[in-house]
């Protein structure tokens, strides 16, 4: 993954951990940002992102393990000394000084003398160039984070670090800074690593997302890849929704897995199985709500040949609007959960219904049936 | 029935307005006397109207000499009892160490005592050092019995300050120095004002402490107390009412000044 | 692959997030604390040592003073001077409760009722304090003069009746009677009553005003279940900050009582600056600290309030 041309913008963590006392807040971690890259840090609070980005800043000293920023090594460096900034959550910015000081604040401590330039256009690039002689407080939270942007990335930093820098926005506000914020980077070209306990923000924004719980790294890839293809129920629950069945190994033809649940067989693509298959073994069977499709019991004989399916009846059902989501009791699973689009809305679909679900058998995974299926789920409240 | 109900709702204010009143009468006393020409030595009872005292504040012998050792002593105390007290405050706020409860409970116990056991004790101290009892004794006591005011100022004042400030002066390339004097001062200047002021009434007021460990030595509210047994002269009076007006216009010139400074910038 | 076998380790106490900032430097700290301490244990602790072994010490003036362990004094102390220590205890409790009284509706007027004039009255509440309180005390005499209006409005609403009664009072006089002590003590500590009861009333969300009210709560309920027991923190710690100086006060005994209403702040000054018996002065300074820490020790822990300032 590696950007060959250039790797003086590279983080790379090795074997770092933090530890407070008994606690473990980092356990022994590897980590490579690529220069240039949106790299972000996922997890609910307490799973040790934040110190693992506060290591990388210098504010908080590794128990072990190493820091280096391209080929240097900065572990041993205090904050002030690293070409590292951070926007910090809820912002910290300086409450006596006003907006234009506050972003000179790096440079001058630099030892710069002549900042005027530099901070107009910094300003301008944060569309905050008429608020320059305002102090922070009189500003909107918007505008504040902004500033915070501004105030780190004027120095010019190999890596700019966020530390939640949108959690204190509301909802509206927060999609728009998601945008500006990946036109900064991708107008910038700096490596930006951020750290956020919102799943949507890390998929919206970021190029890679590791995924962390409990002090660990989860699993780690392309927004897209994580969800599609989870390897832990922590992170298939962490990101979105999804269902559960607990089955058994059947048989293997070619590069497919056969499993038993209930009576039904289910087909899962091999590669998409992170747990060990030997025949006979247990494996979760998982599958996302919007895969599936419902077909009332009565029209059984139409679904096509080749999907996985399981029986059913309603539970429950609630109108979003783009989508009904049901909840389905199943033998092999109570509370299936299934989002149709409401595109041809059958009115046989109501509680107590029987029904059919089906998937392509190419959107199934199937994870180590070792773990809690329920991992993840109330920290993705 | 309107006012009884209207009485039912302000009761409170009403009250409130009367202790503020009560709190408020001798300094309307203390000023209308200050225009006095009393028959006698003792400035109790109204007699006629005269401008003579503040024409002649000074016209006592010994007053304003009281007054500016006074003012001198309150200086002192005041830096002294300020330096000394926001150390403290930092090491307290920002600082795990051992004997924490202990220099708390040191901290407190001067607020805690009255202030004639301290009085008192201090004096045998000095009496056992054979100290000469003057400016310098008046002084050490000052400070000492401000320190514990001055560090709940600031305390409190540092306490509430983010520490995420002087992270992000340390990101921004502000070492610790420089994170100090731009950062983490300013912040704690209102703090460390406040201290101060409170350290410069309470070393300006006092008397009991004062008298203790003064010898011969006279301040301002010694030489109050003494004229209470010899005869008050107006001067007293004008130099009290003096105070009263620069200490409201001092803190209602800065309040001005302050709102101002905010509404500009808005 | 990480597994998840291990349980996740609990939250540790102090979340990573909110600790202070690790500082380099082990003895920093230290020498922050150093000047300050070494002033407080030199001139406050060191002191309160000399003064305990004064306070058993025997001798003269000419002869010097030597400890010979002579306990005596505490005793002799107390039996000539109790009434001393029960007029303290009394004037300062009195002085209290009515600092508190009268303190409350203006603590809560300018935490709640004063809108545009909070400030101007916050300043005259402090203001008092930048003129010296021996002038605002002397203007007591003024005030409470015989045959003055306040006297002559209390004679008529036979106030002064019930106060005689009391024995605050004697005839028509109220300079130089336990009133004037009393009524002095209540001013001169009034502020440090009022301003950490407005500290902790302002701290309550006037919501819960509206809450209770909207619970059917009447206003008077509202004040006794909701609003005094969260200002309680306010009153501990101005009750405190009245009672105590109050108690070892002995300006306002001097200039507004008589003879009849000496403090021990009256007494323990005599001994130590006229009659320079140290000793005897010491034993009784000994015992009013010691009374007050145990007071308000046993009202904290009644209380149950731990933080005081």
């Amino acid at each position: 993954m590696t950007n060959k041309t250039d790797p003086s913008g590279d983080v790379r963590l090795t074997g770092i951990a933090k530890t407070y006392g008994s606690f473990t807040a980092v356990h022994p971690l590897d980590l490579t940002v690529p220069q240039g890259s949106f790299f972000a840090l996922l997890g609910a609070s307490g799973c040790g992102k934040t110190t693992t980005l506060r290591m990388i800043a210098g504010l908080e000293e590794p128990s072990a393990g190493t820091v280096f920023l391209g080929d240097q090594d900065v572990t041993a460096l205090p904050p002030y000394k690293r070409p590292v900034n951070t926007v910090f959550q809820s912002y910290a910015l300086f409450p006596h000084l006003d907006i234009f000081e506050n972003v000179a604040f790096g440079l001058r401590r630099r030892g710069w003398k002549s900042v005027k330039k530099q901070v107009e256009e910094m300003l301008e690039l944060v569309q905050l160039g008429e608020q320059a002689r305002k102090k922070p407080h009189q500003l909107s939270g918007g505008q504040q984070q902004r500033v915070a942007v501004a105030r780190a990335l004027i120095n010019h930093p190999k890596v700019l670090l966020l530390d939640e820098p949108l959690g204190a926005l509301d909802l509206k506000l927060r999609r728009q800074m998601q945008l500006e914020l990946k036109r900064i980077q991708t107008e910038v070209g700096i490596t930006f690593v951020h750290v956020t306990h919102d799943q949507e923000e890390a998929m919206t924004m970021a190029d890679t997302v590791a995924v962390m719980n409990a002090g660990r790294v989860e699993q780690l890839g392309a927004p897209t890849e994580l969800y599609e293809n989870p390897r832990t129920t922590f992170v298939a629950n962490f990101l979105g929704t999804s269902n559960f069945i607990e089955a058994e190994v059947d048989s293997k033809s070619g590069e497919e897995i056969v499993l038993k649940a209930g009576g039904g067989k289910l087909v899962l693509p091999e590669a998409r199985c992170s747990a060990p298959a030997g025949t006979g073994g247990k494996v979760l069977v998982g599958v996302r709500p919007e895969k599936i499709s419902l077909t009332h019991a009565d029209d059984a004989g139409e679904i096509p040949e080749g999907r996985n399916r399981i029986t059913g009846r309603i539970a429950d059902s609630s109108f979003i609007g783009v989508s009904t989501q049901y909840v389905v009791d199943s033998p092999v699973c109570s509370d299936f959960e299934v989002y149709a689009q409401n595109i041809d809305r059958d009115p046989r679909l109501v509680p107590g219904a029987e029904v059919v679900l089906h998937w392509n058998p190419a959107h199934t995974f199937g994870l180590d049936a070792a773990q809690d299926a329920d991992a993840g789920v109330e920290e993705a409240a | 029935m309107p006012f009884v109900n209207w009485l039912k709702r302000n009761l409170v204010v009403l009250a409130g307005l009367l202790t503020l009143s009560y709190l408020l009468l001798p300094n309307v006393v203390v000023t209308v006397f200050s225009f006095n020409k009393p028959k006698g030595r003792f400035n109790y009872e109204w007699q006629q109207f005269s401008l003579d005292a503040w024409k002649d504040p000074c016209g006592v012998s010994g007053l304003c000499g009281s007054l500016s050792l006074s003012l001198q002593i309150a200086v002192w105390a005041t830096l002294g009892a300020t330096l000394l007290g926001t150390l403290i405050a930092f090491a307290l706020v920002r600082y795990r160490f051992r004997a924490r409860g202990a220099v708390n409970s040191l901290i407190f116990l001067p607020m805690a005592m009255p202030e004639v056991v301290m009085a008192a004790s201090l004096l045998t101290l000095f009496l056992n050092m054979g100290a000469q009892l003057g400016f310098w004794t008046i002084l050490i006591a000052h400070i000492m019995f401000c320190l514990s005011f001055v560090v709940t100022a600031v305390k409190a004042r540092v306490m509430s300050m983010d520490p995420k400030l002087e992270e992000a002066a340390r990101d921004l390339y502000a070492g610790p120095f420089q994170t100090f004097v731009r950062v983490t001062l300013p912040i704690a200047a209102p703090g460390i004002a406040a201290g101060a002021l409170l350290a410069f009434a309470l070393s300006f007021d006092d008397f009991i402490i004062t008298n203790f460990n003064a010898g011969s030595t006279v301040t301002f509210p010694m030489f109050v107390w003494g004229s209470a047994q010899r005869g008050t002269p107006v001067q007293i009076n004008v130099i009290g009412t003096t105070m009263f007006v620069v200490a409201v216009l001092f803190v209602l010139v800065s309040m001005v000044a302050g709102n101002r400074r905010n509404r500009q910038k808005a | 692959m990480p597994t998840l076998t291990e349980a996740p380790p609990p939250l540790a106490p102090g979340a990573p997030e909110s600790k202070p900032p690790k500082r380099r430097g082990r003895f920093t700290p230290y020498w922050l604390l150093l000047p300050g301490i070494l002033w407080l244990v030199v001139f406050f602790a060191l002191p309160m040592i000399y003064q305990a072994s004064t306070s058993v010490q025997t001798g003269s003036l000419e002869q010097g003073y030597k400890v010979t362990w002579h306990f005596a004094t505490y005793w002799d102390a107390l039996s000539a001077y109790w009434p001393q220590f029960v007029r303290s205890v009394l004037y300062a409790g009195t002085a209290t409760i009515l600092c508190l009284l009268l303190g409350y509706p203006l603590a809560y007027l300018i935490a709640f009722r004063a809108g545009r004039w909070k400030n101007l009255i916050m300043i005259l509440v402090i203001a008092p304090f930048f003129t010296s309180f021996l002038i605002r005390t002397l203007a007591w005499k003024t005030i409470l003069a015989d045959g003055g209006p306040v006297v002559g409005a209390f004679n008529t609403l036979h106030v002064l009746d019930v106060t005689n009664w009391l024995g605050m009072t004697a005839g028509d006089r109220v300079l130089a009677t336990p009133l004037a002590v009393v009524c002095g003590l209540t001013y001169n500590f009034l502020p440090f009553m009022i301003l950490p009861l407005y500290t902790s009333l302002e701290r309550i969300d006037g919501r819960l005003h509206e809450a209770a009210g909207d619970l059917y709560a009447r206003p008077w309920t509202t004040f006794r279940k909701v609003t005094f027991p969260l200002s309680m923190p306010g009153v501990v710690s101005g009750t405190l900050l009245t009672f105590i100086p109050a108690a070892g006060d002995y300006v306002n005994a001097d200039l507004l009582g008589s003879t009849d209403t000496r403090m021990v702040g009256n007494v323990i000054q005599t001994q130590f600056l006229r009659v320079l018996d140290y000793p005897t002065a010491a034993a009784l300074s000994f015992i009013l600290m010691a009374a007050i820490l145990l007071m308000v020790t046993l009202y904290i822990r009644r209380s149950g309030t731990e933080d005081l300032v």
